[in-house]
């Protein structure tokens, strides 16, 4: 009999612990939580990658290389609404050409609305796989999700205020190892519950007025710290409260596609592609919710995210409210983005103290 | 009498000045680096003491510029502020009516927009050359004259060639083949003049409202031809402060000055020996590049860590 496949998908956020739990309680099979990103990671993936693709997949394939040097035997790539769908294949067939062995489960291949498609492709993760798990384990797993987006919302808005620096992320760190052994929903709930007593303990002195600072940006960059120069963390340590729509929770679970595109309704009149509609709605809407600034952080060369470029510039006008735009490949400068980050602090502080 | 000291230490070039409370600049500097910050640092030292008499006693030091945590750590600065910052502070300081500034320097540009004296948004080139002092000073070689003397011959033109603008690298091809076909020296100038303000312009101000009335500063406003091209792209006068290649520094000093963080500044520093060591941390693959700064043999600051793994003991 085949040994058990080692799944591993690339770093993305907080949610390793949600992909471990459906892989290992649903497919029965093991998941290797990758090894955290560094430099080294980037390096490989722009190595081996075209030189014109979006940061997100250098990352990526730099972090599949590393799964497979720690032992992953098959690896997962998810679909979306924008080039993502053509990573899964390129990815495999640049691994392969460098000689790694490997299974691809490309979720991309599975046509969602044949079950024999289904369950050829869950069959690549485990040939023996049981549907019956399988759906069991979704829902625990959307819940791991859900959870980690709560404590990440909440982290955000008072990390900027711990009265002891490194408080949150002791704790959010303890939290999530937590997870990543989980063994039953009855247990997430608990571990939540405790954990969620244990963040609302930490000390913070947050002043009557903050400044806030709301995020937007391509699916990636916003959503995985090391792909956008941990930009939350540096704003929070200026002493700014972080916000942020863009999660698994309001695009995957309770896709706020519909609410977003309304909201957008005055600078868009259809759907622009991949997030846009979602950065240009969340944008309005820190605009009216008195946000004192927004940050657009996008992969270079993300087509969908330059089109929204310029309708921000109209919203920052309209609104009066000031936006920045980053991009980012594989090349950029760390100094580059704190200068621009300290004038950040400045103008929106300057503008809020007038 | 108190002074302000304010250091704006760029790629390319060194900028110092010391104020009084009035904001009056009582000595000015201004050297090229030279890949030696510390160096430079201690020849502007040495050249504002001997423009400053007895009576006046430096009590708080601002530093900005791309090398302003060494620098600031150097010199125990109370004030240590990104460059962006720096200059719209000094330039409002100078021109409170100022709306828009234009800021091309050494290795980069970047545009402020001010309204009712703060600022409201700003852009700064990123990857690109194109269009900074650098790629001036590196074509008017080309072209053998001096860039001092550039833009002075680019007003002697009549019909300025077209050169690409988008790209350094195209302007230049653009350059030589204008150059071998015949068109003149001088028009060629006011090209390059016209071309850097098109990228400037395309680049750089992207989306952004230009409104007068406008300050252009940083290295290359020294630069009369360009100017010129500004005046003409914009269709409104362009202001050149006389001081303009030290706004940041300007800048700083009065940050320095509101600061109120105040101790007796001793240009002695000029004198010590001060010496960065860089190591990459060999902890984890991140290999942070850390930069230790030595006075006299012992540790006074570290940086590029990204975890406390990596920190050197300070003391």
């Amino acid at each position: 009999m085949d040994k058990k496949n080692v799944v591993c998908f690339p770093q993305f956020a907080n949610y390793a612990c949600a992909f471990r739990y459906m892989f290992e309680k649903g497919f029965e099979v093991d998941y290797l939580v990758p090894p955290t990103m560094t430099k080294r990671t980037l390096e490989l993936g722009s190595k081996h990658s075209p030189d014109y693709v979006c940061a997100p997949f250098k990352l990526c394939l730099g972090c599949y290389i590393e799964a497979l040097e720690a032992g992953a035997t098959c690896l997962m790539q998810i679909f979306g609404a924008c080039r993502l769908n053509y990573y899964g294949e390129l990815s495999e067939q640049i691994l392969k050409d460098l000689g790694y062995e490997f299974k691809m489960f490309n979720m991309v291949e599975i046509n969602w609305h044949s079950a024999s498609s289904i369950m050829e492709h869950f069959r690549i993760v485990n040939p023996d796989v049981s549907v019956v798990k399988v759906a069991a384990a979704i829902p625990t797993m959307l819940k791991i999700i859900q959870t980690v987006d709560k404590f990440d919302d909440f982290i955000r808005h008072n990390v900027g205020f711990e009265v002891n620096i490194g408080d949150f992320e002791d704790v959010y760190a303890e939290f999530l190892s937590k997870l990543n052994k989980l063994e039953s929903k009855k247990e997430l709930k608990k571990l939540t519950r405790e954990y969620w007593k244990k963040l609302n303990k930490i000390p913070v002195k947050k002043p009557s007025k903050t400044l806030k600072v709301g995020m937007v940006g391509d699916y990636y960059t916003v959503q995985e710290p090391f792909s956008n120069y941990f930009m939350e963390r540096e704003l929070a340590k200026m002493g700014m409260e972080i916000y942020r729509k863009m999660n698994f929770t309001s695009t995957i679970i309770h896709s706020q596609f519909a609410k977003r595109t309304k909201l957008a309704k005055k600078y868009i009149k259809f759907n622009i592609g991949a997030t846009s509609n979602y950065t240009i709605g969340e944008a309005v809407e820190f605009a009216k919710n008195g946000v004192d600034g927004i940050i657009q952080v996008k992969s270079f060369g993300c087509t969908p995210e330059i089109d929204a470029m310029p309708i921000l510039q109209n919203i920052s006008r309209d609104y009066k409210i000031p936006i920045l735009h980053f991009s980012f490949d594989s090349q950029t400068s760390e100094t580059g983005v704190r200068t621009r980050l300290e004038a950040f602090y400045d103008m929106v502080e300057a503008k809020k103290s007038k | 009498m108190k002074g302000y000291l304010g250091i704006d230490i760029g790629s390319i070039s060194t900028k110092g000045v010391i104020i009084d409370a009035d904001n009056n600049i009582l000595a000015c500097e201004y050297l090229w680096t030279e890949g030696d910050p510390i160096g430079a640092v201690k020849r502007l030292l040495k050249a504002l003491q001997s423009q400053i008499g007895d009576d006046v006693t430096v009590v708080s030091v601002g530093t900005t510029g791309s090398a302003r945590k060494l620098i600031g750590s150097m010199t125990g600065a109370s004030v240590i502020k990104n460059e962006i910052t720096a200059h719209a502070i000094g330039t409002t300081t100078l021109h409170p009516d100022v709306n828009t500034i234009f800021e091309i320097g050494g290795q980069d540009s970047k545009i402020i927009i001010i309204e009712n004296g703060y600022v409201v948004d700003y852009a700064m080139n990123t990857l690109c050359a194109a269009g900074t002092g650098s790629f001036l000073s590196s074509q008017a070689h080309r072209l053998g004259v001096s860039v001092e003397e550039f833009g002075e011959i680019a007003l002697t033109s009549q019909k300025p060639t077209n050169i690409a603008a988008r790209c350094t690298v195209f302007a230049e091809s653009d350059l030589v083949h204008k150059a071998q076909i015949g068109h003149k020296k001088e028009d060629i100038i006011a090209g390059l003049c016209k071309a850097v303000v098109a990228n400037y312009i395309n680049n750089i101000c992207k989306g952004k409202r230009i409104a007068p009335p406008i300050v252009f500063q940083g290295g290359v406003s020294k630069n009369v031809g360009v100017k010129k091209a500004f005046e003409e792209a914009v269709g409104c006068p362009v202001t050149v402060d006389p001081s303009g290649h030290l706004m940041g520094a300007f800048g700083v000093a009065v940050l320095a000055k509101k600061s109120g963080d105040e101790r007796e500044f001793s240009f002695n520093v000029a004198d010590m020996d001060f010496k960065t060591t860089g190591y990459e941390c060999p902890k984890c693959s991140n290999h942070c590049e850390v930069i230790c700064i030595l006075r006299g043999g012992k540790l006074i600051d570290s940086w590029g860590n990204k975890c406390d793994n990596g920190a050197p003991k300070v003391g």
